[in-house]
């Protein structure tokens, strides 16, 4: 059985000269705001602000911020429901995605989609999908929309769509590759190995656990890579584009992270050793990459500092920006189920008149 | 796609606008689906065999050679990665129509339709639409089997978001398609395949179409409110003659729209005939029968002289051709339903006369 404990054949990133201590502290502060964005959420869960369930990125944080230093604001993103981390780095307002968590107005999508559903067309985030797999179909028709409506080039557009290790077993996935191999689609499959299906190892799951294989019956190249290091993530993530941009060469990247906590805010993650609690929290990104950039200069321990404490500020008006805003009204629970007026269309509280034939102009 | 081929546009005809002409059902659909593609050139149409083949019923037969292999798409045999596609392919402004080879074979798709299809307008308050439809050849009555021969609409109309429409005849299977293809809202197309073959006049420029959501008074009647949609709307007519030779009067009311249904049509009619049987091929239990025996009850409690009537395939899996004609609700069935509202003697006289 391959090992996958450790990321065999990852890219472990070589050069650090290539990057300024500027993009390198950038990095460090986008992972520092989903760590603390996500502590505050899980906070927020356990006072109940939060309703229904929580999936958080922690342990996911260079992963988060190196795919998305790769990706361009032409290009489109699908995720998985462990989304909060990939809205705040791709732009979504810290205060707008909390807002969406607590179900209020002033989220990203007003309330509705919560938290496994971030959405914002303009910032070319069409989605966090709850449904495991569900996102990669239409990624996949998002990347066959681009190479139906353009051209191949450097400067082209193409489809991130993420999905986690297990969502690898489900048949929309085989369907989609087999789609994007056949055709020529512009995406890269990124599959975020945290190395458990909620509780079940990946060994134990996929009958080949080198993740980064499952392509190959379609012709889909993959890589591995340490999912821990953003600079790893961000080259790898660029290579695949790129290749996707240019040659219209769909490929899957995959990353090596682990999942600090359970999978989702109410699993105490008790099928969880101590031996790999310990090894998943030795491994945090973002301590390791803190240490990395003091030793390498590129942070000082008061400019770190200074990070943290404006991200908590950042988090904490979130928060209250959250907190202040309004609840939805009632009448509006039967608003955009149908984006048009449909004639008859249940819209009404009993009592309420219905929509009729004659008050839909078709 | 390196195979893709671009249409040459000076061997297109134009689809006629004004006029009329004599078609199957199928060809009025194929009509339908050229019109819109003229129209639009957001209009795509995907499929299994759909292109080269012209589709296993031939609906979409010649298609492919006037609009090109990018417009006319044949997929792999993979039901979510289709209707997932054409969920992408909306995002970006497109208007996709999948078809469904067979009714069952829905199914693989049915986590994308329910999921994402239906629910991403609401779950993104409006951010993204989805103009997609899905045509699906549905019901029995061809010899076929289970998967061939099935009704799954109810599994659909249960689904909020979703529109789910049926035609019955030629002229509004060419313009309801096109009604759905232009909605901006996604559309179940179920299309009656054994009546694939049935011929009708299609006004091409008619003008008086009625709207997608609004059911259709086939013929007027006095004592008894006959509901049907799809496949079962010619066997209602053929109700409707019988019973007339025997001195009832049946309203017969073509639902067309199955999912939101146009209830101020069949209220109208039962508040005059105070007796309603509702019929389809899908099996009874939580069908569509019964969605309007309730509402219809609700709303029309003290206009209604008897209790509402289901007639319905049964609540057992399709059955084999060699039991289907037990299985489909027939002339006689709709008749004794009949019978039973208007409290004649019928088959449960011996137990409830």
């Amino acid at each position: 059985m391959a090992d996958t404990r450790r990321p065999a054949g990852a890219r472990r990133t070589a050069k650090q000269g290539g990057d300024s201590a500027e993009t390198l502290r950038g990095y460090y502060e986008q992972m520092v705001l989903v760590r603390e964005f996500e502590l505050r959420a899980s906070e927020m869960y356990a006072r109940a602000k939060i309703g229904g369930y929580c999936h958080l990125n922690l342990g996911e944080e260079a992963t988060v911020v190196g795919l998305l230093a790769a990706l361009r604001d032409t290009d489109y993103l699908f995720t998985t429901y462990r989304d909060h981390g990939y809205a705040l780095v791709r732009g979504m307002e810290p205060g707008a995605v909390m807002a969406e968590l607590f179900g209020k107005t002033t989220g990203v999508v007003g309330g509705r989609g919560g938290s496994m559903h971030m959405f914002d067309a303009d910032l070319r985030m069409l989605g966090g999908y709850g449904i495991v797999g569900g996102q990669i179909p239409p990624a996949t028709g998002a990347a066959f929309a681009i190479d139906y409506r353009s051209k191949a080039g450097k400067n082209a557009e193409a489809v991130m769509c993420l999905m986690g290790d297990a969502t690898t077993n489900i048949g929309a996935f085989h369907e989609s590759l087999n789609l994007a191999g056949l055709w020529k689609l512009p995406i890269v499959y990124v599959i975020v190995n945290n190395r458990l299906g909620m509780g079940t190892p990946v060994e134990l799951a996929s009958a080949e656990p080198d993740l980064y294989k499952r392509g190959s019956a379609y012709r889909i190249p993959g890589v591995r890579v340490d999912g821990d290091d953003p600079v790893a993530v961000r080259d790898a993530a660029i290579a695949a584009l790129d290749k996707a941009r240019a040659d219209r060469q769909p490929s899957i990247l995959e990353t090596m992270s682990f999942r600090l906590k359970g999978h989702s805010v109410v699993d105490p993650a008790r099928y969880r050793s101590k031996e790999d609690n310990e090894e998943a929290q030795a491994n945090d990104p973002v301590p390791a990459f803190r240490n990395r950039l003091l030793k390498a200069g590129a942070l000082d321990e008061k400019t770190a500092d200074g990070i943290h404490d404006a991200i908590e500020k950042r988090v904490t008006d979130a928060v209250d920006f959250a907190d202040a805003s309004p609840d939805p009204s009632p009448s509006e629970l039967f608003d955009a189920v149908y984006a048009t007026p449909v004639a008859n269309e249940s819209r009404a509280y009993p009592g309420d008149p219905v929509t009729t034939v004659e008050s839909v102009a078709s | 796609m390196a195979t893709a081929t671009a249409a040459t546009a000076d061997t297109t005809a134009p689809a006629p606008t004004t006029g009329t002409a004599t078609l199957t059902l199928a060809k009025s659909i194929t009509a339908g689906l050229r019109r819109a593609m003229q129209d639009d050139e957001k209009v795509i149409l995907l499929g299994e065999d759909i292109g080269k083949l012209g589709g296993v019923f031939r609906v979409t037969d010649g298609l492919q050679a006037e609009f090109g292999t990018d417009r006319v798409m044949d997929t792999p045999l993979a039901e979510s990665g289709i209707i997932g596609m054409a969920v992408g392919l909306a995002m970006r402004g497109y208007r996709p129509v999948a078809e469904i080879q067979f009714d069952g074979f829905i199914y693989p798709g049915f986590d994308q339709i329910v999921a994402q299809v239906a629910k991403l307008h609401y779950r993104s308050r409006g951010a993204v639409r989805m103009p997609i439809t899905i045509r699906v050849p549905f019901g029995g009555g061809i010899g076929s089997v289970e998967h061939h021969s099935e009704s799954p609409e109810a599994y659909f109309a249960h689904t909020a978001g979703l529109r789910v429409v049926s035609c019955s005849n030629p002229q509004d299977a060419y313009g309801m398609l096109q009604q759905a293809i232009a909605s901006d809202d996604p559309v179940m197309f179920f299309e009656p395949k054994r009546r694939y073959w049935s011929k009708g006049e299609v006004d091409f420029g008619a003008a008086d179409v009625l709207p997608l959501g609004r059911a259709r008074v086939v013929s007027t009647g006095s004592d008894v409110t006959l509901v049907a949609y799809g496949p079962l709307v010619a066997t209602a007519k053929d109700a409707v003659s019988a019973a007339a030779d025997d001195g009832v009067s049946i309203e017969l009311i073509d639902l067309r729209s199955i999912s939101p249904i146009d209830f101020e049509a069949i209220e109208a009619s039962v508040r005059k005939t105070g007796r309603l049987v509702v019929t389809h091929e899908a099996a009874q239990s939580v069908g569509i029968g019964a969605e309007v025996a309730a509402s219809i009850t609700e709303r029309c409690f003290n206009w209604l002289e008897a209790a509402p009537e289901r007639v319905t395939g049964f609540d057992t899996p399709y059955p084999p051709a060699a039991l289907e004609e037990h299985f489909l609700p027939d002339l006689d069935r709709l008749l004794d339903a009949v019978d039973r509202v208007l409290g004649r003697p019928n088959s449960l006289s011996d137990w409830e006369g």
